[in-house]
């Protein structure tokens, strides 16, 4: 199983009123592999995890995460930002071997 | 009148038979609720994996699933709750799985995806989604008929160092707690399924193969005619439980 | 070799037969305290304030639900700066930091972790003023009863 992984989904409210603060829920397929792990043949699985993921909206960083082994596979996340002005919810990752994702999601606010 | 009852008794069904109950109801509250959380499910990655994969254009026939089969919403309602069933073209038995890897093959001449490849398990959950609540019906007479009673032999004979048959655990002992778990009827209602132990989804095959290791029995190859056949007389089995796919288990 | 210590290794061998090889690779505690000091630095962490959601109980330590969650304004003046995780007895405790900002909105991150067996798991928010908080809850990670072909 060793097929490249850039699956995701971002889920943001289309529409919120300003100053409302809305969820931002977000699943990544990634096999987050802690490097901890034999293969069936007991060779060692090298460490392969998504290390950061940033959000923005709107312009303006609302999340930044340092993430380790400790992370499950196929990472979620739910998190907050409060709605300004229309404008795109970005989110970008990198993970150990270089391979960089991102989504985006746009909310109107009213 | 002793007689009788005896004659009675046996006619009855047997003391641990039960009324077919999903497996999700044997797990924690924590993948009863993933299960039912369409965004967090992290088996739905794979479907949308599936999604693309029915849209693109492979093989030497260069066509893709949407090609022949427009929208599976349409094309695909109530397959997958249909099968594993006699395939005349074929001329055995097959499931889910071996419809889509003959298509692939014959179809698009694309070469065979291997076993639990990301895009084949993708395209299992997404062909599986229109289905979602139907209940199980599968067709086990006729030319099915024979690998339908293959596979009711299989699941009641003992395997392996345990020397355990799947009725042992799943019918004597289904509710009771091993360890920390509580024991499955083992239904096939989740398939494919995203398995907390896997990290990824995976197909019944799968799961049933690390039934045989569990017993320590020797484990049959991917696509084998026996793990056709279990899953045909599990399909049968479960009949009226609705199909969740793609769900969620331990 | 000591008798006693070959004693010790023969129960813990008899007890494996039973697990699956995950559940005999427990981590001895680690101590937090530096990892602790390396993202807060010397303020000593006061306890209270972040709130940490986990089950009691978790049924497969690969994913554990997790919620942090701070009752903060989340305005400039006064807002949450950082969310830190740690296992105790995961091979590596920090499990994640997340920064957060007056534009986060609210001070509550979900999340999924993985912790290697049952175990203490601390987590810390450092606020706008620079102060830091801590909380810490005990989970039961319990084992798979079945063999599976990943734990060979």
């Amino acid at each position: 199983m060793t097929e490249a992984v850039n699956v995701g989904r971002l889920r943001v409210p289309p529409r919120a009123k300003r100053g409302e603060v809305v969820e931002i829920r977000l699943l990544l397929q990634h096999p987050m592999e802690n490097g901890f792990r034999r293969d069936t043949l007991g060779r060692s699985v090298p460490r392969n995890i998504i290390h950061r993921l940033v959000a923005h909206y709107d312009g303006r960083e609302i999340l930044r995460a340092e993430l380790g082994t400790g992370m499950a596979a196929n990472p979620y996340f739910a998190f907050f930002t409060r709605a300004g002005a229309s404008g795109e919810v970005i989110i970008e990752w990198e993970d150990d071997l270089g391979v960089k994702g991102s989504l985006r999601a746009p909310i109107e606010v009213s | 009148m002793r007689i009788l009852a005896l004659s009675l008794a046996l006619l009855a069904a047997p003391a641990w038979s039960q009324s077919p109950r999903s497996g999700l109801e044997f797990q924690g509250e924590d993948i009863r609720r993933l299960q039912g959380d369409d965004f967090a499910n992290p088996a739905m990655l794979w479907a949308e994996r599936g999604a693309a994969a029915w849209q693109r254009k492979q093989g030497a026939a260069n066509t893709s699933c949407a090609d022949c089969h427009g929208a599976v919403e349409q094309s695909m309602r109530g397959v997958a709750a249909r099968l594993p069933a006699w395939d005349a073209r074929l001329g055995r038995v097959s499931t889910l799985e071996g419809r889509i890897t003959a298509c692939i093959t014959r179809e698009q001449r694309a070469a065979e995806p291997a076993p639990e490849s990301h895009d084949l398990v993708g395209l299992l959950a997404y062909v599986a989604l229109p289905s979602r609540g139907m209940p199980l019906r599968v067709d086990v007479a006729g030319p099915a008929q024979a690998s339908f009673e293959r596979g009711r032999e299989l699941y009641a004979k003992r395997i392996g160092q345990m020397n355990l048959a799947c009725t042992h655990c799943h019918d004597r002992q289904a509710g009771k707690t091993l360890l920390a778990e509580k024991i499955s009827q083992g239904q096939p209602t989740a398939w494919p399924a995203y398995r907390m132990e896997w990290q990824a989804a995976g197909t019944l095959e799968r799961r049933l193969r690390a039934c045989f290791l569990g017993v320590r029995a020797e484990m049959p190859n991917y696509r084998d005619d026996d793990l056709v056949a279990l899953q045909l007389y599990l399909a049968w089995r479960a009949q009226g439980l609705p199909l969740e796919a793609p769900g969620v288990r331990r | 070799m000591k008798r006693r210590h070959f004693l010790q290794l023969g129960g813990i061998g008899l007890a494996s037969t039973a697990l699956p090889l995950h559940a005999q690779q427990l981590m001895p505690a680690q101590d937090l305290a530096p990892l602790i000091r390396a993202v807060v630095g010397d303020a000593a962490p006061k306890s209270g304030r972040i709130r940490i959601t986990l089950p009691q109980l978790a049924e497969n330590g690969n994913s554990v639900p997790l919620e942090l969650n701070v009752d903060s304004p989340m305005t400039e003046a006064e807002h949450v700066r950082s969310l830190h995780v740690f296992a105790e007895r995961n091979p590596r405790p920090l499990i994640a930091s997340f920064h957060l900002g007056p534009h986060a909105g609210r001070a509550r991150v979900t999340t999924r972790i993985r912790l290697a067996g049952s175990q203490r798991v601390v987590a810390i928010a450092v606020l706008s003023d620079g102060s830091a908080w801590s909380n810490e809850v005990e989970v039961v990670v319990t084992s798979a009863a079945c063999l599976d072909e990943m734990s060979l």
